[in-house]
């Protein structure tokens, strides 16, 4: 039965069947083996970056923000270390338990209990709940001390914007919070720096030096899981921190500032008349910057909004308002430098001058009798300024005006909200409200009344400009390398008046046309302070060191009526509203001048009552900080 | 009748020296392999699925080695009895079986979850072999004993499809074919129900689950759903292409340890294999494969009964056919329909399965010269 044909032949097939099944095997394992080749090898570098991207993510930080330094290097606006609790809910077992407890180790109100709830609500599990960007040092003790109890909750430190100074520089900084959509579809290195909860700058400096401050993106890769969740850190690449910022502003000057502000509405402002440093520039009321960089709450902003000393407005700035007599000193220059008076010019003032009907009252009813021109501005005889206004016209004063600075920004484009102002002539009121210009509009413009409207800074820039002999300086806030030094800026003044004076050198400009004009204003600003029946006697400070020239001015926001006039209602009895703008503008020391300085308190009363005042107690301060602010100045020589 | 006693007599020590040691070799080393690729799929520890795995290997390679004790016409005898026997659990399995994501293939034994349609992709091999040793090759194309054969074929098919699981259907079906190609069953019968399958394709199609059917178009364009069902493959083979000429080295699969790599334990582990080893490993571990099927073919051409020759050719055709289909699978040259990769897959009926296989050869060599009546 073995030996049999078909056993053998059965034996046969078998063999020969599986011999074509082997061969099959060979073509299908050589099939696999190909396979296997081109994917490990021939498409081994597409594969192994599909696999990096599998499990390296990156994460970006948020950049260290650059900081604002004043003259004397102190930071004004810096980084602080903060401590934020973090949950990430999709890695907590019980997310209610962990919420609850947090609740009462952190004290959390019920409000905010809520607002991350629904915050966590709207976002994906996997996503960090920010439950605290900002706990204090106690409850983030507390919080790790219970870690063990808190599975899922991360205390972090991190970093954010800090102001030490608190309200003093609110104005000039402005404040950083969280980025708008706005704020990210406007600007470019906003939108490519973006992590969620980035902090950008909002309003003054903060917002116009964005792109320098504003520094790069850390990195950090991590290896992660298929399901998103980071395993270990695999590099760290740092940013780079923004721009640090320095400025002209004098911190000490700056408190001072607003301390004598409390309380008023109104703005300070302090330049170097020579270099065109801003000092200070202060606005006041303010409020504290770090309010806003959490996110402000409702009762907070809701107290500031609604402060009708207008917290919000940068008075410096945006505040326009009539110059009042504070812009005699341009009248006058004005009607010398074209000739139309000189120096002995006299005008009888008997308390009113009457033209065509209309009567244009001096603030001195009884009148100051025969004044001269240095006696008229003293004194601020009203009436001598009408009839020199009137004779000189006003589109001659405002020629004068804008070479002064009045009618444009004082400090170009570094602040977005800086106003203008307005310096009118025939001109203007013709395009802009279609009527002719009328002659007694020219005699209240004499007074610095009327149509024409200046900005604290501008009065501030216009008295620098008359203190340093009547050249055209710069102002600045920041400093930068290239800047002049006074020293520097005096020789090129002077190299011009050598030289050539009529034409002046060509940076610093001559703003005048004889020399002995900007004395008479500047001699005539001395008597106004530091002359019986001066306006600001009562200010003057008789040290030479600190000796100081002003001028005041008192604006009036509203046409007086007769009534009103024969009453002489004392400030307190008027609606505040109603009541008088106070103006000083004043240059020390002045033997040897070198700072100039502007008052205005809004609805203050009169210029020499109010504003003066306040100009005595800050001059001490500016020429005392004199020195040192030159020691600083060489040490910055010295260093470069 | 003398050989036939002097086998039947001969002591237990002939019995170990014949034993394929090369065979058996092959068998510890997938056995070792296997454990490693599982310590790794635990990240590194001994965990669940490597212990689970290391004792079930164990426990089966000595099972394996009892069995292959038994003379080869005592599996003869049993064939019939084993494939009625897990015929009877398949219908079991989908009476009182456990149902697992939407398929019930499993029973629950208490100590092990029995898949019983892995064992039946051995019983249908034995099964057929039974059947043909004794039908003379003039008869094999009779209507009679191609209509047993089918109906021996086609029982299992149908239940194992039912529970569903086409992936082990498939390879019941291809292990009981390629037998009946072996016994001589008539080419043109193959290529008529070739044809017949190409003709209803679009008719078996319609009558897929969704789920297959997803599979399928998946599989003709993983990108169609990369997070979804594409996941699957792509992230094989990205796991497979990222592993290069060597590998990223034992445990450094970051495929593997970062969880991209779906199934890993099971269907998968061949993608973690080849991240860590890259190329030269996947070779190695063909090439261990190739050696395991050239012996068995070995063992089956020098035996002289046509149950174990038949049994023998089946087994390794048999074998051929998982491992060719779990790497076509993910390697992205077929559809993913679940089969997995003899010893290195964790699963302890595959396992069981595959060692009664071997269990099966290394009697048949130790017994080759035994002639059954």
């Amino acid at each position: 039965m073995l030996g049999d044909d078909f056993s053998v032949k059965k034996i046969h097939t078998i063999n020969r069947r599986m011999f074509i099944i082997g061969a099959a095997k060979f073509i299908i394992f050589s099939g696999i083996i190909v396979r296997l080749f081109s994917l490990q090898i021939k498409d081994n570098k597409k594969y192994s970056t599909l696999s990096d991207k599998n499990r390296l993510r990156e994460w970006r930080l948020p950049p260290i923000r650059g900081e604002f330094l004043d003259y004397f290097d102190n930071v004004i606006a810096g980084n602080n270390r903060v401590y934020e609790l973090h949950v990430i809910p999709e890695q907590v077992e019980d997310f209610r338990y962990l919420i609850v407890r947090l609740k009462e180790i952190l004290n959390l109100t019920n409000n905010q209990f809520e607002k991350i709830i629904k915050q966590k609500n709207q976002q994906k599990p996997w996503e960090t709940l920010i439950v605290s960007k900002n706990l204090t040092w106690e409850q983030f003790s507390k919080v790790n001390h219970y870690l063990y109890d808190l599975v899922g909750a991360k205390p972090v430190i991190s970093v954010s914007r800090n102001y030490p100074y608190d309200e003093s520089y609110t104005h000039v900084l402005g404040y950083v919070s969280e980025a708008s959509e706005n704020d990210i579809l406007n600007n470019q290195s906003i939108k490519d720096n973006l992590v969620p909860g980035l902090k950008v700058g909002k309003t003054g400096l903060e917002k116009s030096f964005e792109n320098q401050l504003i520094g790069t993106n850390g990195i950090q890769r991590y290896e992660v899981n298929a399901y998103g969740k980071r395993i270990n850190q695999v590099d760290q690449i740092d940013g780079l921190k923004g721009n640090t910022i320095k400025l002209t502003l004098d911190t000490e000057i700056q408190k001072k500032s607003a301390e004598l502000l409390r309380g008023m509405a109104g703005s300070i402002n302090v330049m170097d008349i020579y270099t065109g440093d801003i000092i200070a520039m202060q606005s006041s009321p303010s409020f504290d910057p770090n309010l806003f960089i959490f996110g402000i709450s409702q009762d907070d902003w809701q107290l500031i909004r609604n402060n009708p000393l207008k917290p919000l407005v940068n008075k410096s700035l945006s505040g326009l308002y009539s110059p009042g007599s504070t812009f005699k000193p341009m009248v006058a220059l004005s009607a010398l430098e074209n000739n139309i008076i000189t120096k002995n010019f006299k005008v009888n003032c008997t308390g009113k001058t009457e033209m065509y009907g209309q009567t244009y009252h001096c603030w001195k009813e009884k009148g100051h009798g025969v004044v001269n021109l240095k006696e008229a501005m003293k004194q601020s005889c009203d009436t001598y300024f009408y009839e020199i206004a009137r004779k000189l016209g006003v589109d001659r004063l405002r020629e004068t005006s804008i070479k002064f600075g009045l009618g444009d920004k004082v400090l170009d484009k570094t602040f977005n909200n800086e106003k203008k102002g307005l310096v009118p002539n025939t001109k203007w009121k013709k395009n802009n409200l279609g009527k002719g210009w009328v002659l007694g509009e020219t005699l209240i413009t004499g007074i610095g009344q009327g149509y024409i409207q200046t900005t604290p800074l501008q009065l501030c820039l216009m008295t620098a400009q008359l203190a340093n002999g009547g050249f055209k300086i710069y102002p600045k806030i920041t400093i930068n390398e290239k800047d002049k030094t006074a020293v520097e800026i005096k020789e090129l003044m002077n190299e011009g008046q050598d030289f050539l004076e009529s034409f002046g050198n060509d940076q610093y400009t001559k703003l005048f046309d004889k020399k002995e004009n900007i004395e008479l204003i500047r001699n005539s600003m001395f008597a106004s302070t530091n002359e019986i029946r001066g306006t600001s006697y009562s200010s003057r400070i008789e040290d030479p060191k600190y000796q100081f020239a002003g001028k005041t001015g008192t604006s009036q926001v509203k046409r007086i009526t007769e009534a009103e006039r024969e009453l002489d209602l004392a400030t307190k009895d008027i609606d505040y509203k109603n009541r008088d703008h106070a103006l000083f503008i004043a240059f020390g020391p002045f033997k040897n001048p070198r700072y100039a300085l502007s008052i205005v308190i809004e609805h203050g009363g009169s210029g020499s009552s109010v504003a003066a005042p306040l100009a005595k107690e800050l001059f001490k301060l500016i020429i005392d900080r004199h020195d040192l602010r030159e020691q600083a100045q060489t040490q910055k020589i010295i260093n470069t | 009748m003398q050989i036939n006693s002097l086998s039947s007599h001969s002591t237990l020590f002939q019995k170990l020296r014949n034993f394929d040691y090369i065979l058996l070799f092959c068998i510890l080393l997938l056995g070792l392999i296997s454990s490693l690729s599982m310590y790794s799929t635990d990240g590194g520890e001994i965990l669940f699925h490597t212990k689970s795995h290391i004792a079930k290997f164990l426990i089966f390679f000595f099972m394996m080695i009892f069995l292959s004790l038994f003379k080869i016409n005592i599996w003869h005898y049993f064939s019939y009895l084993f494939y009625v026997v897990i015929l009877f659990l398949l219908i079991w399995a989908s009476i009182y079986g456990i149902k697992v994501s939407g398929s019930q293939r499993w029973i629950d034994l208490y100590f092990i979850n029995l898949q019983p349609s892995e064992l039946m992709k051995i019983a249908i091999i034995a099964c057929l072999a039974k059947y043909y040793h004794r039908v003379q090759l003039r008869e094999v194309n009779t209507f009679k004993h191609i209509f047993f054969s089918l109906i021996i074929l086609i029982l299992p098919i149908l239940l194992v499809i039912s529970q569903p699981d086409l992936g082990t259907s498939i390879l019941i079906g291809l292990s009981g074919l390629v037998v009946m190609w072996l016994s001589g069953l008539n080419i043109k019968y193959f290529i008529y129900s070739f044809l017949t399958l190409l003709i209803s394709m679009p008719f078996a199609i319609s009558l897929l689950k969704p789920y297959q059917k997803l599979r399928i178009l998946t599989f003709l364009n993983p990108d169609r759903d990369p997070l979804g069902a594409g996941y699957q493959i792509i992230q094989s083979k990205i796991a497979v292409g990222s592993g290069g000429f060597t590998g990223k080295g034992f445990l450094k699969g970051t495929q593997n340890y970062l969880e991209f790599l779906p199934e890993k334990h099971t269907d998968f582990i061949f993608t973690l294999f080849a991240e860590e080893y890259g190329f030269l490993g996947s070779l190695g571990l063909l090439l261990i494969y190739i050696i395991i099927i050239y012996r068995i073919i070995k063992i089956g051409s020098i035996s002289r009964s046509y149950f174990a020759k038949i049994f023998c050719y089946g087994y390794a055709s048999s074998i051929f056919f998982y491992i060719s289909v779990n790497m076509s699978m993910v390697l992205g040259l077929l559809p993913i329909v679940g089969s997995p990769l003899p010893i290195m897959s964790y699963g302890g009926s595959s396992m069981l399965a595959t060692m009664i296989g071997f269990a099966i050869v290394m009697s048949a060599k130790i017994n080759h010269k035994q002639l059954i009546a």
